[in-house]
């Protein structure tokens, strides 16, 4: 299809309560640079059965507009009900551009409404922009593990569709102001929907990991050596009042659930500062991490790539290293 | 129950390294694999199998004529069957062309071995990482879908399978025909048998070339039914590395470190 408008919509993903997912806001960053570069209106796109924070939201975080689909089908997630319905919304007003969060969600949904409306889907972006000499995105997205960065555009069809990884932009600052609002009508049939939630299943052993929020994230990799040695890591980090990080190799190792990982199968990360404690750094923990504002290293491999890309690295043995950091801080900390 | 498991020979990005001085992949001597994601696949219709052992497995991989030793080690490991979609029209494909080639093809294939109740995907590719694939195969046969599956048990009424989400599991019913993406669970997919993997290797795969496909829209596939482009590649810049501390003791380097720190005020 061909768009009828320069607007670029960011969809904004809601909880079972009404509030936001926090990448959907973190869109609108990016998502108001590319909308003033192209004379567009920044456009969130909000479905839910409870949408009002979501909505309220939204203004504050810049979208001039809102679109809203408030139905007790849009909760819990369905492929069937959110592809319907985005699909019915892109068609009555084609947008140019149309931004999901890279959540599970938002990589089921990305796919299947790109299909059905036979356009691009570029997936997993972590840079965006819009190409001066043709006027179309310019989507960026690691590839190979990390290890090949490709930038990919959607000439001919629109709206152009992206998903962005959660963590990689910051939200823009609140400008305390309010969207104007358009409430849609879109009724799914239920037996439409060809999925059914019975139960969520919460382990006890599993408990949430807000690694994407954290300001501070202590971590820990292969050199950590056992699941006790993580005993050093979580002291450190609650000493800082931080959260417990790992690269694949430890998780891979059962030494710490994989709600820790940071990196291209993990969590994507950018706290205000990033301890990595025995983790040699492969590019598929880099991608994750890198955005970080401060880096530190410990590796007692001198030549451990973590150190190239580290602000400060410490060449040692982190069971000497970690204690001794520790009782430095809690020792400043009580004077 | 007949159950299509859909495969993708990668290169093992683990191994991919960088070439320092001019800065792009060194792709040689990195070994081909089945990608992972798509052996958990099979893994989940292999456990279908075990519990109702009237189940046929049929693996089909798109890709060049060297895709048969993937799929011949999933015939080793649990697949029936296996058939290869190659041919040079389909080449330069983006992530909506290749799964419109491969619903062509998974029709095509049903031709011979009656319909699908189920196709089973990895959740993306270790190479390309998109995710896309299995969705839009979804989506043009008009099946329902769940993706990050961990497991997938036959039911009266369909499929229950629980799927990996962020904070919680979920545990979902889906009806037939399906399609399911898995990701990795907390098992290991099983070995081949010496008695399967011999009988692997003397397989014929029949192949399914754009001969075969007189009907296939040919503005929908190859690089001109491809709606993305890609524009360009780079690696990844490289920060510079900062301070680097190595005292005499690690004590030292510790306190050391932690002064750096305050005076930067990074930590307070």
């Amino acid at each position: 299809m061909t768009a009828k408008t320069n607007d670029l919509w960011v969809l904004i993903e809601t909880q079972e309560d009404g509030s936001p997912k926090k990448v959907g806001l973190e869109l609108l960053n990016p998502g108001r640079r590319l909308a003033d570069k192209q004379n567009g209106a920044l456009v969130g796109i909000i479905l839910g059965k409870n949408t009002k924070e979501a909505v309220r939201e939204a203004g504050n975080y810049g979208a001039d507009q809102v679109i809203v689909l408030e139905d007790e089908a849009f909760w819990p997630y369905s492929t069937d009900a959110y592809t319907a319905a985005l699909n019915y919304l892109v068609e009555k007003y084609a947008p140019s551009i149309l931004m999901i969060g890279a959540t599970p969600n938002g990589r089921d949904l990305g796919p299947r409404l790109s299909c059905r409306l036979k356009t691009g889907l570029t997936a997993d972006c972590t840079a965006l922009d819009i190409d001066e000499e043709t006027g179309h995105v310019a989507w960026t997205r690691p590839a190979f593990g990390g290890n090949l960065m490709a930038t990919i555009m959607c000439p001919d069809s629109r709206p152009q569709i992206g998903t962005i990884r959660p963590g990689v932009f910051k939200k823009p600052a609140p400008s305390g102001k309010t969207a104007q609002i358009i409430h849609e009508q879109f009724n799914i049939d239920p037996a439409s929907v060809r999925t059914r939630l019975i139960e969520t299943i919460r382990e006890t052993a599993r408990e949430v990991v807000d690694l994407e929020n954290a300001e501070i994230i202590v971590s820990g990799g292969r050199g950590v050596g056992s699941a006790e040695g993580f005993a050093l890591i979580q002291e450190l980090s609650d000493t800082l009042g931080g959260t417990v990080g790992a690269s694949r190799a430890a998780v891979d190792a059962g030494w710490i659930s994989h709600s820790h990982q940071v990196g291209q199968t993990g969590k994507t990360v950018g706290p205000r500062l990033y301890i990595a404690c025995g983790i040699s750094g492969a590019i598929q923990h880099l991608a994750g991490m890198s955005g970080s504002d401060v880096i530190i290293a410990i590796n007692k491999d001198a030549d451990a790539p973590i150190f190239d890309i580290a602000d400060y690295g410490i060449v040692g043995n982190l069971f000497e290293v970690l204690p001794a950091l520790t009782k430095e801080i809690k020792a400043a900390r009580e004077s | 129950m007949n159950i299509l498991v859909c495969v993708k020979q990668v290169p093992d990005t683990t191994e991919i390294k960088i070439d320092p001085v001019t800065n792009t992949l060194i792709r040689s001597g990195v070994p081909s694999i089945v990608n992972p994601f798509d052996s958990y696949a099979l893994e989940a219709a292999a456990r279908i199998r075990d519990s109702h052992p009237d189940t046929k497995i049929i693996a089909l991989s798109m890709g060049p004529e060297q895709a048969k030793a993937a799929l011949k080690e999933c015939l080793a490991i649990a697949a029936d069957k296996a058939y290869l979609v190659s041919g040079r029209a389909f080449g330069g494909s983006d992530t909506l062309a290749t799964s419109y080639i491969l619903s062509c093809a998974i029709q095509k294939v049903e031709e011979k071995e009656g319909k699908f109740d189920a196709i089973f995907c990895g959740k993306q590719a270790i190479d390309g990482d998109t995710a896309q694939v299995g969705p839009e195969i979804a989506e043009h046969l008009g099946l329902p879908q769940i993706t990050y599956a961990l497991e997938a048990k036959l039911t009266e009424n369909g499929l229950e399978v629980i799927k990996e989400g962020e904070d919680e599991n979920q545990r979902l019913s889906i009806s037939l025909p399906c399609l399911l993406t898995f990701t990795k669970p907390a098992f290991d997919p099983r070995y081949p048998t010496l008695k399967r993997k011999l009988a692997a290797n003397r397989a014929e795969i029949p192949v399914l070339g754009e001969d075969d496909f007189p009907e296939i829209d040919k503005s929908r596939i190859g690089l001109k039914g491809s709606p993305t482009r890609v524009k360009s590649t780079f690696v990844p810049p490289k920060k510079q590395g900062g301070v680097k501390i190595q005292e005499e003791s690690d004590k030292a380097s510790a306190q050391r470190l932690f002064s750096l720190l305050s005076e930067a005020h990074i930590i307070e």
